[in-house]
């Protein structure tokens, strides 16, 4: 196992690898922007180094900086966790040219995730069901308007290059397939560089259920069940669960193996390793491939709580050659686990609301698991993203775990700024909710104020 | 007069404004950005621009007067 190993993240990502990896016995390095220098996550690593000021792209995304602490420190290896350098490629490439592990997938594997209509190519030539949709990037509206019309309405115009839902635009029939496509190419150069877009079927109201995936480099590939994060406010994710409702107390067998199974068709085709995450819509009683995310998932906990998978310990056991020691048959649910993510927001208009922490008190108890970046004291800043922590909760049954989440909820006292943790709580109360009906609009009609 | 006020705290991204200008109720004056997010100061009222209270870049905290209409 590698002796010393450094952290290219921040928040509760970071403190969270590293527990694990100080738990395995490795020395620690985190690095931290000006704006994270008093946060948890800075003090409890064995060493820091600062990377530059506050914005992005001068800390947590500046390669060479990151490259730098690694080699003062001599760090062996580079936990990226999710967002910042997590899905770059040519960042992976980088470590390995100059000796360092990076702990992810190979970046050959990445490269071939990237474009995610060359994606969907390549799984469905692996038998992997996608979204009906072109086959490529369309060069123009008139292209597009051709294949609509194959696809069927409504239809989607997605950037090839893009990700969290940027540019997306419907079409609800012919007349609205032009002006959608213009904005969607116009949003992908702006955001992404380039304006490749391609078209999917769209579904008005489906789920959004995803695939564990654990592999090692020596050839073995299994799955670690599925997660459902249909719970969703401007295509983030606000709720996610283990088991999915949808195939609790055995509903649907056939549909879940075949999803399974897709999962792991879909991870091989891409040549993957390390932990990764394969997405599928659900609707109209069948499942289809999104994509596959490169990284440890930010919902990762409520697979661990349930299966008793270690993610992130696999993810340094993986990338240090071990073997994978799981079998697929010891992979087995136990209980029900729900993860709320506790965002700095206004819980009704979804505002922004960075501040001081003058108060933070979280719950406590047997079925309570925190992942929090902050204590009380802590400013929260504009700088970065708005999750602050997420909240964990696990029952025997999804009913248990819904009745721990509403008291879990109700002890979590925080002052200073808004969070969403209200908006949690009308989820938890809702008939919806409580029924497992859930789909990607579900926060358009329930759990209103 | 009306002062315009940033309603989040963040940093001042683009001003799409200029002194002189006349806007309508709804107009975007300045865009903010905070926690990864794109947020519009739009014009309550018409009016003309008689004053620009800040410079892209800057930060801002939620209530600081950006703008004033006249």
């Amino acid at each position: 196992m590698f002796r010393k190993i450094l952290i290219a993240n921040r928040g509760e990502i970071a403190r969270r690898i590293n527990t694990v990896a100080q738990q395995m016995g490795m020395r620690t390095v985190a690095v931290y922007s000006d704006a994270d220098e008093t946060l948890p996550f800075v003090k409890e690593a064995d060493e820091a180094v600062r990377l530059g000021p506050a914005p992005a792209k001068d800390s947590y995304l500046n390669q060479e900086a990151l490259l730098a602490a690694a080699k003062k420190t001599g760090a062996e290896a580079i936990h990226p966790g999710y967002g910042f350098v997590s899905e770059n490629a040519a960042f992976a490439q980088a470590c390995t040219a100059q000796g360092i592990v990076f702990v992810g997938p190979p970046p050959e594997a990445m490269l071939r995730m990237k474009d995610k209509s060359e994606a969907r190519k390549l799984v469905a030539a692996a038998g992997v069901p996608i979204v009906p949709g072109s086959e490529a990037v369309l060069p123009d509206a008139l292209s597009a308007a051709a294949e609509a019309e194959r696809i069927g309405y409504p239809v989607l115009c997605k950037a090839a290059g893009g990700g969290g839902g940027i540019g997306m635009q419907v079409a609800n029939g012919a007349a609205e397939l032009e002006k959608a496509f213009r904005a969607s190419a116009d949003r992908a150069r702006s955001a992404f560089g380039r304006e490749g877009i391609y078209l999917e079927r769209y579904f008005a109201r489906p789920r959004h259920i995803e695939v564990q995936i654990l592999g090692d480099l020596h050839g073995h590939t299994i799955h670690g069940l599925e997660r459902e994060c249909s719970i969703q406010r401007r295509h983030q994710k606000v709720v996610e669960e283990a088991g999915s409702p949808l195939f609790l107390e055995g509903q649907h067998p056939g549909l879940k193996q075949k999803l399974f199974d897709a999962a792991v068709k879909a991870a091989k085709a891409f040549g993957y390793a390390n932990a990764g995450t394969v997405e599928f819509l659900y609707s109209d009683e069948q499942v289809y491939f999104i994509e596959m995310n490169a990284r440890l998932q930010v919902e990762h906990p409520v697979t661990e709580l349930t299966t008793g998978l270690d993610l992130v310990g696999w993810q340094f056991r993986v990338a240090a050659g071990e073997t994978l020691a799981v079998t697929q048959d010891e992979v087995r649910r136990k209980g029900h686990a729900l993860e709320f993510r506790i965002y700095a927001e206004d819980p009704v208009k979804f505002f922004p609301s960075p501040g001081l922490l003058k108060v933070f008190r979280p719950p406590v108890g047997a079925s309570v698991r925190l992942d929090s970046g902050y204590v009380e004291g802590n400013v929260v800043t504009p700088n970065y993203d708005p999750m602050i922590a997420k909240l964990i909760v696990f029952g025997e049954t999804r009913r248990a775990a819904i009745a721990n989440a509403a008291d879990a909820l109700k002890d979590f006292a925080v002052e200073g700024i808004k969070t969403n943790i209200p908006l949690h709580q009308r989820i938890v109360a809702s008939e919806a909710f409580a029924e497992g009906r859930l789909d990607t609009r579900f926060l358009e009609h329930h759990a209103k104020p | 007069m009306a002062d315009v006020t940033a309603h989040i705290t963040g940093t001042v991204w683009k001003i799409e404004c200029k002194v002189g200008q006349q806007v309508n109720a709804g107009d975007t004056l300045v865009i903010l950005e905070s926690m990864k997010m794109e947020m519009p100061v739009e014009a309550a009222d018409g009016g003309v621009v008689k004053e620009i209270r800040c410079k892209e870049a800057q930060s801002v905290a939620e209530g600081d007067v950006l703008v004033v209409l006249g």
